[in-house]
């Protein structure tokens, strides 16, 4: 079926997959920082960067869907994950392609993480950074929003969130350099009240 | 400590068939045949032949001999053999453990010696291999296992020939019901232990492992894994010819046999010595005759305990210098010198083993290093009123918080440390180090790898 | 059921959400790693001990349990 709704569903929630993508990264890089206090304990950051990686892929599994059912282009339900196998735009549905084998590793590897050896999670987990590029492209090639001022802006704010938390994660890293990869010390004291002044909440 | 000097007379003493007076000038208590060196000390050399002439062959167990394992274990029992790797644990019961049915096991001969102030291991590999040898058969029909693996360190090319070469020698022959290979693996201070080294024959990390339960079995691929020390299985030859009186004969109750020590430090005769579990501390290191006056012996090696000169009259068994705060461990006996600062050897020793901490726990890898750095602070002399707090704050929180007993053993020597040496404890705190702070240390100097070297 | 936390040194990389969301019974030393004693779990908070095994990313704080004395 073909129906403008269908069109702007796609577009629509494509962009608030971008907006949780964004914000479920700089959740990750807090929790890997191990950014906590006395409001946001650890465990509850960590928490919602799970919760929202899920509603993002709910919200991208809605875009990819919306997107093939509209008959108005061809995009077959292979080229979901076999990346340039669409003819329509054969090169930037390929990157959404790409992207959504990329989050797909990260989703099922996450979901198994107890279950394989944590070197593999970790390499498979930085996998995401790797599909920031890919689905930004994607976002710019697929082009339909892309002159509208307030689509740009917002594209833009979301590539500053994430890349200021990419370095963010690096200089940290850097730092502790010297330990093994696995071994991060909490040096940091987190802002507001030290963590071990947390008082249990009945 | 001239560790290399008493290893090389010790192995040209083997080649020449003559005693080197330097490694043992002490006659031991019970007869020479029933000891691990009596033999080579009397001339013998360390081929199979000398070896079967001395001793005669092992009484391993004939073909479908079923009631032959239960019977070697409750020999063992009777002996009460403890195990010689440091952790002296009863032989038979480690045996009786491994004995129930597990698929394929290997049995490990743990000949790596991470204590760089040991020379037993190699001693006894290079001077009586065969009797090594035997107890490695012996154990391996008991657990039946399907393979024999000698771990030696990769570096010591001197020992890792001698073994070689006895190991050609049974090859194939009725002494060697199961094969030996040999196997060289890397020489850090953690790789001897037990799980580290299993780690390193799964071609894995060679990191010591998480524990909870000891009595889960190690695992080589399928198979279970069982490791003994090189002197403990020497012994359990011996016992398994000589009978378990032949070993009780030495010794005391609660502690029997012989066992070896490897003395070093402010000491004439450093090297090997075979001594009876239960002489006392002042008489051990007296055969290897003190130069001067001592005021400290390090027991147990670097994770063991110091024991003040008062404490000499201590008999040397587990319980006794556990008691004192020091400990058998591997048997290892480093004598400090009235000369010499405790607090800086101590510093040094605390140093070297940050630096060999296998660097998978945190409380280890920063725990240790900060210990070293107090040390070294209070070593160092400026007035620090809150030194000793901050020491035993460190002390605590290393103290049973890795996975494996290295940061226990560094807590208890350092603890042992700030007892034995409380007067000085007292004047470096309050400014005045003493002048030996900078002379020369007694430690073995291939720890220097690690640490900065004496200024 | 008489339950003990153990805590597998090699696996803890310092997260710090035992010691959140269990201050009675987990404190952290100054590098941030979890201090356990080892005595049986009380009753009443033998539920935020399971869910604090469940959120440890690294499961290194487990649930044992207790010996038999």
């Amino acid at each position: 079926m073909s129906s403008p709704v269908l069109w702007y569903a796609t577009r629509a929630t494509g962009l608030v997959a971008l907006v949780l993508l964004t914000a479920t990264t700089v959740l990750g890089v807090l929790t890997a920082n191990r950014s906590a206090t006395v409001r946001w304990p650890g465990f509850s950051v960590q928490d919602l960067h799970r919760r929202l990686s899920v509603t993002a892929m709910a919200f991208l599994a809605c875009h990819i869907l919306t997107s093939v059912l509209d008959s108005y282009v061809h995009i077959g339900w292979t080229a979901i994950v076999v990346p340039f196998a669409s003819s329509y735009k054969r090169l930037w549905v390929g990157l959404g392609s790409v992207g959504i084998d990329l989050l797909l590793a990260v989703a099922v590897t996450s979901h198994l993480r107890h279950k394989i050896r944590a070197g593999t999670w970790r390499a498979v987990h930085w996998l995401a950074y790797l599909s920031w590029p890919v689905a930004l492209s994607h976002a710019f090639g697929m082009g339909t929003d892309m002159r509208q001022g307030w689509v740009i802006a917002l594209t833009v704010s979301c590539m500053a969130a994430v890349i200021g938390a990419a370095l963010w994660r690096i200089s940290l890293a850097a730092r502790r350099k010297g330990h093994a990869l696995a071994l991060i010390p909490v040096q940091r004291r987190p802002r507001g009240v030290p963590v071990k002044h947390i008082s249990a909440q009945p | 400590m001239p560790t290399a000097t008493s290893i090389a007379s010790a192995t040209s003493a083997t080649k020449t068939g003559a005693p080197d007076t330097d490694t043992d000038a002490h006659a031991p208590v019970v007869a020479d045949r029933a000891t691990l060196l009596g033999g080579w000390r009397a001339g013998r050399s360390a081929d199979l032949r000398s070896h079967l002439a001395h001793h005669g062959p092992p009484p391993l167990p004939g073909p479908g001999d079923s009631s032959w394992p239960g019977r070697f274990v409750a020999t063992i029992e009777a002996s009460g053999l403890t195990g010689r790797g440091g952790a002296s644990f009863p032989s038979s019961i480690k045996l009786r453990l491994a004995a129930s049915a597990r698929p394929r096991p290997t049995l490990v001969v743990n000949a790596m010696e991470g204590e760089p102030a040991s020379a037993k291991d190699r001693i006894l590999l290079s001077c009586v291999p065969h009797l090594v040898l035997d107890g490695a058969e012996l154990a391996a029909c008991v657990l039946g296992a399907e393979r024999i693996v000698v771990c030696v360190v990769h570096d010591q090319r001197a020992t890792f020939d001698n073994i070689v070469r006895a190991v050609t020698e049974r090859a194939g022959t009725a002494l060697a019901p199961v094969p030996v290979e040999v196997r060289c693996a890397p020489g850090r201070y953690v790789a001897g232990e037990e799980s580290a080294l299993v780690s390193w024959l799964n071609s894995g990390p060679g990191a010591p492992g998480w524990r909870p339960d000891k009595g889960v079995a190690l695992k080589i691929g399928r198979g279970a894994a069982l490791v003994h020390n090189a002197e403990t299985l020497g012994h359990m030859a011996l016992i398994a010819r000589y009978g378990p009186m032949s070993f009780r004969d030495a010794g005391g109750a609660d502690s029997p046999g012989t066992a070896l020590v490897t003395v070093s430090g402010g000491v004439a005769h450093p090297g090997v010595y075979e001594i009876a579990m239960g002489t006392t501390l002042g008489d051990v290191i007296a055969m290897a005759r003190p130069t001067e006056a001592v005021m400290a012996v390090l027991t147990g090696g670097f994770g063991g305990g110091w024991v003040s000169d008062a404490a000499l009259g201590t008999p040397y068994t587990p319980r006794a210098l556990g008691a004192v705060g020091g400990a058998v461990g591997p048997g290892v006996l480093v004598v400090l010198p009235r000369r010499a600062c405790g607090i800086a050897e101590t510093a040094r020793l605390a140093r070297y083993m940050a630096g060999e901490s296998a660097g998978q726990c945190g409380p280890c890898v920063f725990g240790l290093p900060a210990l070293a750095q107090d040390l070294e602070r209070l070593a160092a002399g400026s007035p620090d009123p809150g030194a000793l707090a901050r020491l035993g704050a460190h002390i605590a929180a290393v103290d049973g918080r890795g996975a494996c007993r290295h940061p226990d053993g560094v807590a208890r020597m350092v603890r042992s440390a700030l007892s034995v040496f409380s007067d000085d404890v007292a004047a470096h705190t309050a400014g005045r180090p003493c002048a030996a702070v900078h002379g020369p240390s007694v430690l073995p100097p291939t720890i220097w790898a690690h640490g900065e070297p004496t200024p | 059921m008489n339950a003990v936390i153990k805590v597998n040194p090699i696996a803890c990389t310092a997260y710090g959400y035992c010691a959140e969301l269990l201050p009675e019974l987990v404190t952290l030393d100054e590098w941030g790693y979890p201090v356990v004693d080892g005595s049986p779990v009380p009753a009443h908070l033998l539920d935020l001990a399971r869910r604090a095994a469940r959120e440890c990313p690294r499961r290194a704080f487990v649930l044992a349990r207790a010996p038999e004395r």
